[in-house]
């Protein structure tokens, strides 16, 4: 029997009259990439900031690694958010920051931040050098493209060696090549610090690579779930449209 | 008329400043005190305002004592113009100047800050790596412009006042001790102490509007350019309303 890490039972989440997750219901087990795939607009975003705690949801249950997170306070939303890691779609850097303080920043709240502060600097070296980025330590975000940015983006996430992953279409405008990269970086990340992920995206590509299993978001609803190969060679024509 | 004013709106605006105050009192005592980021905000609001504040000051003080000559000379009272000056300047001219200065540019600059961290999904990040954003950001800033207005205003008497003693001096001629003991013979405990007061109040309006609108900005470049604007407006018209009430307590209490 395979555990569950994420367990979302009948998520229901609207603004207004627009019910965005409608019954939607979804398990993430340890160590697997969970790929997400659902239309622009179709509620992925909202989705799993639900999970971490940024929307609440109006009914319905999340179990983040065996705990119901509804009934939390602000302690064990700390605590929490210490093992879940959480990449935004928009990259989300502090731009007032250098990369170095970018990624201390997560630091300074949690347990490393008692360690001394060579160890830290070398933990935040290594992170950078995982991504491939450790000369631009001490440059603004403003001096970094757009790839680089994504790249810092998970670093920052990556440095508290979270166990579970969320990611927000970490591939969205990038060129093919550094999707690719960023793909690849993503599988080895779950091989490297044996994380678990849930993987939001529209990219066929990007799911392929760095996907066990894809759930499909369609009006609000897991639509289907399945391996990229068995969902490829599904005939339901709403699955084909994504894979046409 | 229902476009101009709007009186649900007003209220609407008028409860969630309040709400956000109450927050800020609630939230902003408890423990994980954000120290460091306090400094560096003092450090920004005072730093940031000194040079403006400075050269405003100056003029204030040099134009108010050239344009107030000629009346006192129409009443012969020319020898008391240091003291009407100092008076006019400490009691209202500069906590008021100062304060609309501030919330120009301190107020505009929190609200596009804030509200650019707020588009920009970076107030979120901060809240999902661990950090409580509204003691990080919003604690400390509302904490930095309370404490730094009165030390603002203060210099900004000073110049001021030397602004009154060369503008003195243009016309007339008075010496450099004279002047001064003039001033502050004019000046007593109660002219400065509800004047030094009524700031740490502007001060705190000031953060407080500022932090407001941009914590709350809207999605958009649109937005974070409205809540700067807004942030401007809504504590301009505070400083002065606070202005209105403090009169009022200064006068109920007789320290006129
Ligand atoms: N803060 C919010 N307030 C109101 N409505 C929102 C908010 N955030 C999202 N929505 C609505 O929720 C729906 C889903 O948005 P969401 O951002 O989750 O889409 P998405 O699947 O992530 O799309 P994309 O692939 O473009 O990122 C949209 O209809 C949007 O209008
Ligand atoms: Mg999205």
């Amino acid at each position: 029997m395979k555990e569950s890490v994420i367990e979302i039972r009948n998520l229901c989440k609207s603004f207004g009259n627009n019910h965005v997750l409608k019954n939607f219901e979804m398990d993430l087990y340890r160590g697997e990439n969970l790929a997400v795939l659902g239309k622009s607009g179709s509620g992925k975003s909202v989705l799993i900031k639900c999970i971490i705690g940024l929307f609440e949801f109006d009914a319905g249950s999340i179990i983040l690694l065996g705990k119901d997170i509804q009934k939390f306070n602000n302690e064990q939303w700390d605590h929490m958010r210490r093992r879940v890691g959480f990449l935004f779609q928009s990259n989300a850097l502090y731009d007032s920051m250098t990369v170095r303080e970018n990624l201390e920043f997560p630091m300074r709240r949690h347990e490393i931040k008692k360690k001394k502060s060579n160890e830290m600097e070398g933990l935040i070296r290594e992170t950078l050098a995982n991504v491939g980025l450790e000369h631009t330590i001490d440059m603004m975000p403003a001096e970094l493209s757009g790839g680089m940015r994504k790249r810092i983006a998970l670093a920052r996430t990556l440095v508290l060696q979270p166990e579970i992953i969320l990611y927000d279409e970490p591939t969205t405008g990038l060129d093919p090549v550094t999707a690719r990269e960023i793909s690849n970086l993503i599988l080895e990340v779950q091989r490297k610090y044996n994380s678990s992920s849930v993987i939001i995206s529209h990219d066929m590509n990007c799911i392929n690579i760095t996907s066990n299993r894809v759930v499909m978001l369609i009006d609000g609803k897991c639509y289907a779930n399945g391996t990229y190969s068995e969902l490829n060679s599904s005939q339901d024509p709403k699955v084909r449209d994504f894979f046409d | 008329m229902k476009d101009v004013f709007n009186i649900n709106k007003t209220l609407e605006e008028v409860g969630g400043i309040s709400r956000f105050a109450a927050r800020f009192f609630r939230e902003g005592f408890k423990p994980r005190y954000e120290f460091g980021e306090l400094i560096r905000q003092c450090f920004w609001v005072g730093y940031k305002s000194l040079s403006l504040v400075g050269i405003t000051a100056f003029i204030m003080g040099l134009v108010l004592t050239i344009q107030s000559r000629p009346t006192l000379i129409e009443f012969g009272a020319e020898s008391m113009l240091p003291n009407m000056v100092g008076i006019s300047l400490v009691r209202e001219i500069s906590p008021v100047i100062t304060a609309l200065i501030c919330a120009g540019k301190i107020g505009s600059g929190m609200g596009a800050e804030l509200g650019s961290m707020r588009v920009t999904e970076q107030i979120d990040a901060m809240e999902v790596s661990g950090t409580n954003p509204f003691k990080y950001l919003i604690v400390t800033r509302i904490l930095a412009t309370t404490l730094m207005l009165p030390v603002l205003v203060n210099l900004s008497n000073a110049i001021s006042l030397y602004g009154g003693y060369l503008g003195v001096n243009i016309r007339g001629s008075i010496s450099w001790a004279l002047y001064w003991s003039q001033v502050f013979n004019a000046l007593s405990y109660s002219d400065l102490v509800p004047a030094i007061v009524k700031t740490v109040f502007f001060g705190f309006a000031i953060g407080l509007v500022g932090c407001y609108k941009g914590y709350y900005s809207n999605k958009g470049t649109e937005g974070v350019g409205r809540s700067a604007n807004s942030a401007v407006v809504v504590a301009s018209l505070l400083v002065f309303i606070v202005d209105l009430i403090a009169v009022q307590i200064t006068d109920l209490l007789g320290l006129t």
